[in-house]
C-alpha cells in the first residue's frame, strides 16, 4: 500500500521543489539573458526569451565606462575583511555566551538582534556625519568597519547556535587537561565548530558582498564596491536595462561561483547539529 | 601525592542548597567511591573537587594546600567523563598527548609516555584512529589514557561506565581496579551503581540529598549500615524491610534483613508465606514471598530447587543478622 503511494508523492514534491527553485532562480536568469540583448530588445513587450541576437556590446560598454577590477577588489576586501574581523570578535563573544552564560546573556543577544530591526536609514545621518568628521568617507577601512558592525549580530547569533551544540564536557576535559583559555578556544572549540564557522563565514561574505545601502551611501570612487558599480548604471543617463543587467551579472558572478563551489560546506554548516 | 580534604564545603545554585556543609578526607592512594541515587549531589561534589564547579563556601585542600580558587587546569587532577569527552577532531595519539602538550613536555617525552599509556590500555594499534572510529570500550580506554599520561595527583571518574553494555562494564571495572593497584594513585569515583561501589572501593561515601549518610569500607557498610537509607542502598538484591507486627515483636519501628540472611524450610520457621515469583539466576534463585498483611520479602535460595509459584514456605532470619531501626530510620544499637 505504502509502496504504491511513494512515487506519486515523490514526483509531486520534486516538481514543487523545481518550481520553487526556478521561481527563485528566474530573476538571475533573466538578468543574465538581458545582459546579452540590445537595449531595444531588453525593454520589448511582450518580452523576448531566447530568440534574440546575442550581443556583447553591453559588456564592452560597461568595461569602457568603468574599471571593473577595482570595484571587484573593493568588494573582496570589504566583504572578506569585515567577515574575518567580525569572526575574530564574535568567536570569543559566542564562546562566553554559550558556555558561561550570565543572567543577562539572553537579553544581550536579543538586544544585539534588535539593532538589525532598526532601518539603516534611521542612523544614516549620524553615521554619515561621523564618517565625514573622521575622514572615513569613501575609504575601505570605513566600509570594513561599518559592515563589521552591521553583520556582527548575525555572526554572533550563528556562532552562538553552533557552539551550543558542542558538549561542554569536551571543553571541561580540555580544562582538566591543563589547557588555558586561549588553547581551549583555539585547539578544541574552533576545530570542533569549524563547519559552523565556515558556514557563518560564507554566509556573511555573501551578505557583505550584496550590502548596498551603506556601500552606496558612504562611497563615491575610491572604496566603491560592485554594488556601487551596478548603481552607477541606473541613474545618471536614464535607465539602460541591458547594460545594468550586464553589470549586475558581472557583480554577482564571483559570489555565485564561490557559493557553488562551497555549496557542500554551506549546506553542512547550515544543518550542523540538526543531525548528530 | 594525592590527599584531598573538604572542609565545610557547601554548594548553592541560587537559593537551592545542593550540598550543605560537608567535611570529608580522602587519603593518599585511596579508591573512594561516591555513591547515591541520581540528584544526590555526588557529581556536583566531584566537579567541585575538580574545580569545574565553584564552591559556595568552605575549602578544598589538595595535599594540604588550599585549592578552592585554583583553576581546574592547575589542580593537577585528571578526570574521566561519563561521555568520555574525547576531542573528536584529534587522533587517539593526539587525544592522549594533549595534556602533555599543554604541560609543554618535549616531543620525545610525549612519544614515550603516549606509547606506554597505550601499552597499558591495549590501544597501541588504534593510535592513528579518531574517536569516531572506536567502540565504546575503546573510547573509554582513550579517556583513561588521557588521564594517566599526565601522572596526576588523583583521578576523578564521573560515572565512567554507565554508557557501556553490561559485559564490558564488568571488564572495565576490573581494568580500573587493576590500574589502581598498579599506579597506586588516589581515585575518586562517582557512580549510582552500588555494585561498582562495592566491588571497587576502599572507601564508600554514601550520599543522599547532598549529605553524607555514611562513610566506610564496603563490608562495613554492608554489615553495619547506620540507617535505613544505607541499608537499602548497599547490597543486591535490596535489604527487606518489615514494619508493623514483625518489627513490634522486636520492639523496633522497622527491621531489616538481607535476602541472603534468611533460611527456608517447607516444614517450619519464624514467618510463613507463599511464593509469588521465582527469579532464577542460575547460581541463586530469588524468591519473592508474600507474608501475612501483604508484606513482601525477597529470599535467596539455592539455584536449583523445586519451589515455585504458590508454594507455602517458612522463612527464618539468621541469628544476629536482623537490623533494628527507630522512628527516624536510624539503626538502634544493642
Amino acid at each position: 500500500m505504502a509502496q504504491k503511494k511513494i512515487p506519486y508523492q515523490k514526483i509531486a514534491v520534486t516538481a514543487f521543489a523545481w518550481a520553487v527553485g526556478m521561481a527563485i532562480f528566474f530573476p538571475i536568469l533573466w538578468t543574465f539573458l538581458t545582459g546579452f540583448k540590445t537595449e531595444a530588445v531588453a525593454i520589448a513587450s511582450p518580452p523576448v526569451f531566447f530568440n534574440f541576437e546575442w550581443t556583447l556590446e553591453n559588456y564592452d560598454a560597461v568595461f569602457e565606462r568603468a574599471d571593473y577590477f577595482r570595484f571587484f577588489m573593493n568588494s573582496v576586501i570589504i566583504s572578506v575583511g569585515s567577515t574575518v574581523l567580525g569572526l575574530l570578535i564574535a568567536i570569543p563573544a559566542a564562546w562566553a555566551m554559550a558556555f558561561v552564560p550570565g543572567k543577562q546573556t539572553k537579553n544581550i543577544l536579543m538586544w544585539m538582534l534588535s539593532t538589525k530591526m532598526l532601518p539603516p536609514v534611521g542612523v544614516l545621518v549620524p553615521i554619515y556625519l561621523l564618517f565625514r568628521d573622521f575622514g572615513m568617507l569613501d575609504t575601505r577601512f570605513g566600509l570594513l568597519f561599518v559592515l563589521t558592525l552591521i553583520n556582527l549580530p548575525i555572526i554572533v547569533w550563528m556562532l552562538y547556535t553552533y557552539f551550543r551544540e558542542i558538549p561542554v564536557e569536551i571543553l571541561e576535559a580540555a580544562r582538566m587537561d591543563g589547557a588555558p583559555l586561549l588553547n581551549e578556544v583555539v585547539h578544541i572549540l574552533t576545530p570542533m565548530a569549524l563547519p559552523g564557522i565556515a558556514s557563518t563565514l560564507l554566509l556573511n561574505i555573501i551578505l557583505a558582498w550584496n550590502e548596498a545601502f551603506w556601500t552606496i551611501n558612504l562611497t563615491t570612487v575610491d572604496a566603491a564596491p560592485l554594488t556601487a558599480f551596478i548603481a552607477s548604471f541606473s541613474s545618471p543617463e536614464g535607465l539602460f536595462y541591458a547594460k545594468l543587467s550586464a553589470a549586475s551579472t558581472m557583480a554577482i558572478a564571483p559570489i555565485l561561483i564561490m557559493g557553488w563551489f562551497c555549496q557542500k560546506q554551506l549546506v553542512r554548516g547550515l544543518t550542523f547539529g540538526a543531525v548528530k | 601525592m594525592g590527599r584531598i580534604q573538604l572542609k565545610n564545603v557547601t554548594k548553592r545554585f541560587g537559593k537551592l542548597e545542593v550540598i550543605p556543609p560537608m567535611n570529608l578526607e580522602i587519603d593518599e592512594g585511596e579508591f573512594v567511591v561516591f555513591v547515591g541515587p541520581s540528584g544526590c549531589g555526588k557529581s556536583t561534589l566531584l566537579r567541585m573537587i575538580a574545580g569545574l564547579e565553584d564552591v559556595t563556601s568552605g575549602q578544598v585542600l589538595i595535599n594540604g594546600e588550599d585549592a578552592t580558587h585554583v583553576r581546574p587546569a592547575r589542580r593537577g587532577l585528571a578526570m574521566v567523563f561519563q561521555s568520555y569527552a574525547l576531542y573528536p577532531h584529534m587522533t587517539v595519539r593526539n587525544n592522549i598527548a594533549f595534556p602533555l602538550k599543554m604541560a609543554k613536555a618535549g616531543r620525545e617525552e610525549i612519544e614515550k609516555r603516549v606509547t606506554s599509556a597505550a601499552d597499558i590500555l591495549n590501544l597501541s594499534s588504534y593510535l592513528d584512529r579518531r574517536p569516531g572510529q572506536l567502540s565504546g570500550g575503546q573510547r573509554q580506554r582513550v579517556a583513561i589514557g588521557r588521564a594517566i599520561v599526565r601522572e596526576p595527583k588523583a583521578f576523578l571518574f564521573d560515572e565512567p561506565l554507565s554508557n557501556l553494555d553490561a559485559a564490558l562494564r564488568v571488564n572495565m571495572r576490573l581494568e580500573i581496579s587493576r590500574l589502581h593497584q598498579s599506579l597506586g594513585t588516589t581515585m575518586i569515583y562517582v557512580t549510582h551503581d552500588q555494585v561498582e561501589a562495592m566491588t571497587m572501593a576502599d572507601k564508600i561515601v554514601v550520599l543522599n540529598a547532598g549529605t553524607v549518610e555514611q562513610v566506610g569500607s564496603p563490608m562495613e557498610l554492608y554489615r553495619n549500615p547506620v540507617n535505613m537509607f544505607v541499608a537499602g542502598f548497599i547490597g543486591s538484591p535490596k535489604m527487606n524491610f518489615l514494619y508493623g507486627d514483625f518489627a513490634a515483636d522486636r520492639s523496633a519501628h522497622a527491621i531489616g534483613i538481607r535476602p541472603e540472611h534468611l533460611t527456608l524450610s517447607t516444614q517450619s520457621g519464624t514467618w510463613k508465606g507463599s511464593i509469588g515469583i521465582a527469579e532464577h539466576f542460575g547460581a541463586d534463585t530469588f524468591l519473592h514471598v508474600t507474608l501475612k498483611d501483604d508484606t513482601q520479602l525477597t529470599v535467596r535460595a539455592e539455584g536449583e530447587n523445586n519451589l515455585g509459584h504458590g508454594d507455602i514456605i517458612y522463612v527464618t532470619p539468621m541469628d544476629g543478622r536482623i537490623h533494628h531501626f527507630d522512628e527516624n530510620e536510624m539503626l538502634r544499637r544493642g
